[in-house]
């Protein structure tokens, strides 16, 4: 019972050396001299010195490298060029914004996808099923750059019902988590009709269905418990969109979350910012799956013993 | 041709992709304006029969900017497939064929990209490589090419056990003959599949980066910076997000279409 999640947790640590690895290396060995960037071709050589000293590039990679893990460590993130603030207390500071935010596309996505999958999986072809599957389609395919207008000029500009921009009350989170969790929704919604339509063939259903059971409450009951692994693996595949959604809706909405902050950071020219925020994001990304596959076990108890 | 009447996914997306091909390459010449021409009498005008589409702040014809918008993202997102197929197909079948430690090593690397959320990677690389073509075309491949990579490994691994390739080695077929005559052609299949919905990606990635001020700059249109540049608009002109907005949309559920009409024609799971 213990193990499996032990075992997850372990697996953990060499993917998050290698996130944290390709983070720096993405910082510093790309092309292009930071330095530089941030003060300009025309720049005296005693500043661009004097920058490069202060943000440790005179150091041999290697030892860049280490202090860079050993700060990971210690949640040391260096310091904004741009304000002088450390790194770790702007991400600390803007990071509930982006997981409230997260969350709640979640929660929409959830609550578009499992109506509409449960309706079109119990009646795969009939009018219900092509009405919820032609929404999906259509949620596929709107971009969350396009839908964040389109909601904006009905419910803000033409009714009028909710807040335009901006974080405060539930009000202002209507509109980016709806953004946020259409696209989202659509893929569960289909991934959910298509395990349904799976499982409706499997032995069990028809025990159920030969003891009696109604096909509504059979496919409730038993089946639907059984089509929500692949939906939950999705699930955790889809963090990954959830995640870097909120960097488009963050912009589009004034949402002041860490996607805003990485996309300021990076006009600014403030790298170390940069680094930091691309490291949260990606190593959020990594725990998000971790946790997936837990509750992945915990749906499926074979996969605990396997 | 009896299949095709039972794919209207396929007929769907093959219309709306030669439409959109068509409005990339011929629109441009035949209906378009000058994209960049400025037209101060002109701001923010609403559509008329002169400019379908409207005009956007600086007066420019909006249909014109979209179809040259068009042309852009389409060519970006149709190179930058190409470019992270051909390094992923590389990658996967090389590992795969090679085995051991080799076969370890380069997918440890894989799964490594794989961790990182696409488009993050898209967006640091973009940020530090600066404003070029090539550059966006190189930040863009970086997300795509790690799922080929893994797609054709699997398929290359699986093939080899087949009986067909096992005889055909056992006939003392040459490895390139068995690339060439068994592994590609079966290949083909599931790779154009994913390269199909990969182009659809591709474009709202592209569109991204252009919206956020990493990819294709202003005054060059793209229908991402076109969407950035309308936002603050909102209220007078909807009709500047909405149009490329409807772009982006109509190209992504084309492509889909086709994506999902060529996995059924070529039994592709």
């Amino acid at each position: 019972m213990i193990a499996y999640p032990l075992r997850r947790i372990a697996a953990l640590l060499p993917v998050a050396l290698g996130v944290a690895t390709l983070t720096f290396a993405l910082i510093h060995l790309v092309p292009g001299d930071p330095v530089i960037a941030m003060l300009g071709e025309s720049a005296a050589p005693a500043d661009i010195e004097g920058l490069r000293h202060q943000l440790g590039l005179d150091r041999p990679l290697g030892a860049q490298y280490l202090s860079f893990l050993a700060g990971i460590a210690r949640g040391d993130l260096g310091q904004s060029i741009a304000t002088g603030v450390p790194v770790a207390a702007l991400i600390r500071e803007r990071f509930p914004a982006t997981l409230e935010l997260a969350g709640a596309g979640l929660i929409v996505a959830i609550a578009i996808a499992f109506p509409l999958g449960v309706i079109a999986g119990a009646n795969p072809g009939g009018a219900a099923d092509m009405g919820a599957m032609g929404f999906a389609i259509l949620g596929i395919s709107i971009p969350h750059l396009y839908l964040g207008p389109l909601l904006m000029i009905v419910f803000s500009l033409d009714l009028g019902w909710l807040p335009l921009t901006g974080r405060g009350g539930w009000p202002h989170l209507v509109l980016p988590a709806i953004t946020l969790g259409t696209a989202m929704a659509a893929v569960l919604a289909r991934m959910l009709r298509q395990s349904l339509i799976q499982v409706r063939g499997a032995d069990y259903m028809r025990t159920a269905l030969s003891k009696g059971l109604s096909p509504t409450r059979a496919l409730l009951g038993h089946g639907l418990r059984n089509a929500l692994t692949p939906v939950v693996t999705l699930l955790g595949l889809q963090a990954g969109a959830l995640l870097t959604g909120s960097i488009i809706t963050e912009m589009l909405f004034s949402w002041p979350g860490l996607g805003r902050l990485m996309i300021t950071a990076i006009s600014a020219r403030d790298y170390p910012l940069v680094e930091g925020c691309v490291l949260t994001f990606a190593l959020t990304y990594v725990l998000v799956n971790m946790l997936t596959d837990l509750l992945y076990g915990l749906i499926d108890p074979r996969i605990r013993f396997a | 041709m009896r299949n095709l009447r039972h794919n209207p996914s396929l007929i769907a997306g093959a219309a709306l992709v030669a439409i959109l091909a068509a409005a990339a390459l011929l629109g441009p010449s035949l209906i378009a304006k000058d994209p960049l021409a400025i037209d101060l009498g002109r701001v923010l005008a609403s559509p008329t029969r002169g400019h379908p589409l409207g005009c956007d702040a600086l007066g420019r014809d909006v249909l014109s900017r979209v179809l040259w918008g068009a042309r852009l993202s389409l060519g970006i997102s149709t190179l930058v497939v190409a470019v992270s197929l051909i390094v992923g197909s590389t990658v996967g079948g090389a590992a795969a064929l090679a085995g051991g430690r080799a076969d370890e090593l380069l997918m440890r690397g894989v799964d490594i990209l794989l961790a990182f959320p696409g488009i993050l990677l898209a967006i640091a690389l973009a940020a530090i490589l600066g404003p070029g073509l090539i550059d966006l075309v190189i930040a863009l491949g970086a997300i795509g090419w790690t799922g080929y990579a893994r797609l054709v490994r699997g398929e290359v691994l699986s093939l080899r056990e087949r009986e067909y390739v096992q005889a055909a080695r056992a006939l003392g077929a040459r490895p390139s003959r068995l690339l060439i005559r068994h592994l590609i052609p079966a290949l083909a299949g599931p790779v154009a599949v994913q390269a199909t919905f990969g182009v659809g990606g591709i474009i709202v990635a592209e569109a991204a980066l252009s919206f956020l001020g990493l990819g294709v700059r202003p005054p060059t249109p793209t229908w991402g910076n076109m969407i950035d540049e309308g936002r603050v608009f909102l209220l007078v002109a909807p009709h500047l997000t909405t149009a490329p907005g409807l772009a982006i949309g109509i190209s992504v559920l084309g492509f889909n279409f086709l994506g999902d009409g060529l996995a059924q024609l070529l039994g592709v799971r």
